[in-house]
């Protein structure tokens, strides 16, 4: 067993024109930088991507919108971003928005081997519209389905070479979650660690959900919204 | 005179009580942080998986892997703790928040909410909000009475795509505080020099006005 790749172009390698895509992060925050650029490089297309947010023009998925890579897109919220409004308006772009604890509740029951959940989220919105709807204990809930990708992409702080991540603050969010969703799940980290370095106490992510692991370069981490405190 | 954003915070506020874990929406909901009444413990719960925000970094400060629901750069608190989108939201489903306060284009009178999408209008998404309306255990509105066209915001039957149905309890605005009940929207609090008229007259759904309604003091 070897999950370790070089690199992303390696670890992206088998991704093909098509594929679903999870991608972890919330907003900027915990995004696989690296895989995102070797897939703008690769020029993939007609991908089909489930993150929560869509990045903001010149990052994130937004640097695949650019090129017009992505032909749906599966989020809660895609705000900040022009390119995917015009992609949005001229129809070159499919939209479906589905509430974020949703989102991450479908990635957490494939994950979990569960085929689908019931949620509050949504009943008696546009959201319900279709959907299976049943009470319980006189409350109504939706059924929502478990979400599979093709390849799950997702960003750690620190790795081993079996797989075994850990994430950083909240750059957790969705990142574990896709990770265990994900056929193939591709994981780069800011520090790839020799076996038995990480407390196995402490993994968020076992190894037994990835099958591919990179040490990351080069990170920018962008913030979005820098807010400080008024120091007296 | 109609409150200010920082007042309508400094209102909502009083509503905290020791040991709440309180969500706090994006817009006037944030600035409910700045007005916590000393001598309790409140916890501030941030949906993208942290429990203890604290007040934003010091310049220089900033940690890009440590953000706010509105992408904001924050800080930990003693006691702080990180989890996963998931357990995110099923803290707040299976009724762990205790108050989660938002703004709204529409309330209805029976409690409906609209706030994620305008037709005809770029629609953003709806985020967390339908998560979170559809389990809080008392959901607090904190918005503008009327629209920038001088158009009532709580109304008969909300005109616009609904977030969530029958969820919000309480509504402060600019002009007063409302309850709702069974039967409509109870008057509780007037805006300093606002007439219970001024807000009969903003108030399209049905308003009900019992006894003496006292001003908020400041």
């Amino acid at each position: 067993m070897n999950k370790v790749v070089l690199n992303a172009d390696e670890a992206i390698g088998n991704i093909k024109d098509g594929d679903v895509l999870m991608l972890g992060g919330f907003g900027l925050c915990g995004i696989p930088e690296n895989c995102i650029a070797a897939l703008v490089k690769k020029g993939i297309r007609d991908l089909t991507c489930i993150s929560n947010n869509a990045g903001v023009d010149d990052f994130g998925i937004g640097l695949m919108l650019k090129k017009k890579q992505v032909r749906k897109m599966i989020s809660s919220y895609v705000g900040e971003n022009a390119e995917f409004e015009r992609q949005l308006l001229s129809g070159e772009l499919e939209v479906e928005l589905i509430p974020q604890g949703t989102l991450a509740t479908r990635c957490l029951a494939a994950g979990y081997g569960m085929p689908a959940i019931y949620t509050p989220a949504g009943t008696g919105t546009e959201v319900a519209e279709q959907k299976e709807i049943r009470n319980f204990n006189g409350k109504e809930y939706l059924l929502e389905y478990a979400f599979h990708a093709d390849y799950a992409l997702v960003k750690a702080w620190k790795g081993d070479p079996d797989g075994n991540l850990i994430y950083r603050e909240t750059a957790r969010n969705f990142n574990p979650l896709m990770a265990m969703a994900g056929k193939i799940t591709i994981a780069e980290v800011e520090q790839l660690v020799p076996a038995g370095e990480l407390d196995p106490d402490f993994i968020h992510t076992p190894g037994i959900y990835v099958h591919k692991i990179f040490q990351g370069k080069n990170y920018e981490k962008r913030i979005e919204q820098r807010t400080f405190r008024k120091v007296s | 005179m109609p409150l200010t954003k920082e007042e309508i915070a400094q209102r909502i506020a009083r509503e905290l009580k020791d040991g709440y874990y309180v969500n706090l929406g994006i817009g006037i909901p944030t600035l409910v942080a700045n007005y916590i009444p000393s001598g309790i413990k409140v916890v501030l719960q941030s949906e993208n998986g942290l429990l203890g925000i604290g007040p934003f970094p010091e310049e220089g400060r900033e940690d890009p892997d440590l953000i706010n629901a509105g992408k904001q750069t924050v800080t930990t608190v003693p006691g702080s703790a990180f989890f996963d989108s998931a357990m995110s939201f099923g803290m707040i489903r299976a009724g762990k928040v205790d108050l989660t306060v938002l703004g709204a284009m529409e309330v209805s009178e029976k409690g409906d909410i609209a706030n994620w999408k305008i037709p005809g209008k770029m629609v953003k998404g709806m985020g967390g909000a339908m998560d979170l309306v559809a389990s809080a255990k008392n959901i607090i509105v904190a918005m503008m009475h009327t629209n920038p066209k001088g158009e009532s915001k709580l109304l008969s039957h909300c005109t616009l795509p609904l977030t969530g149905t029958r969820c919000v309890k309480k509504i402060v605005t600019d002009l007063a505080v409302l309850d709702i009940t069974e039967n409509g929207f109870k008057l509780l609090e007037r805006a300093p020099g606002i007439s219970t008229d001024e807000i009969r007259s903003k108030t399209e759904g049905k308003l009900i006005v019992e006894g003496e309604i006292r001003e908020m003091v400041f």
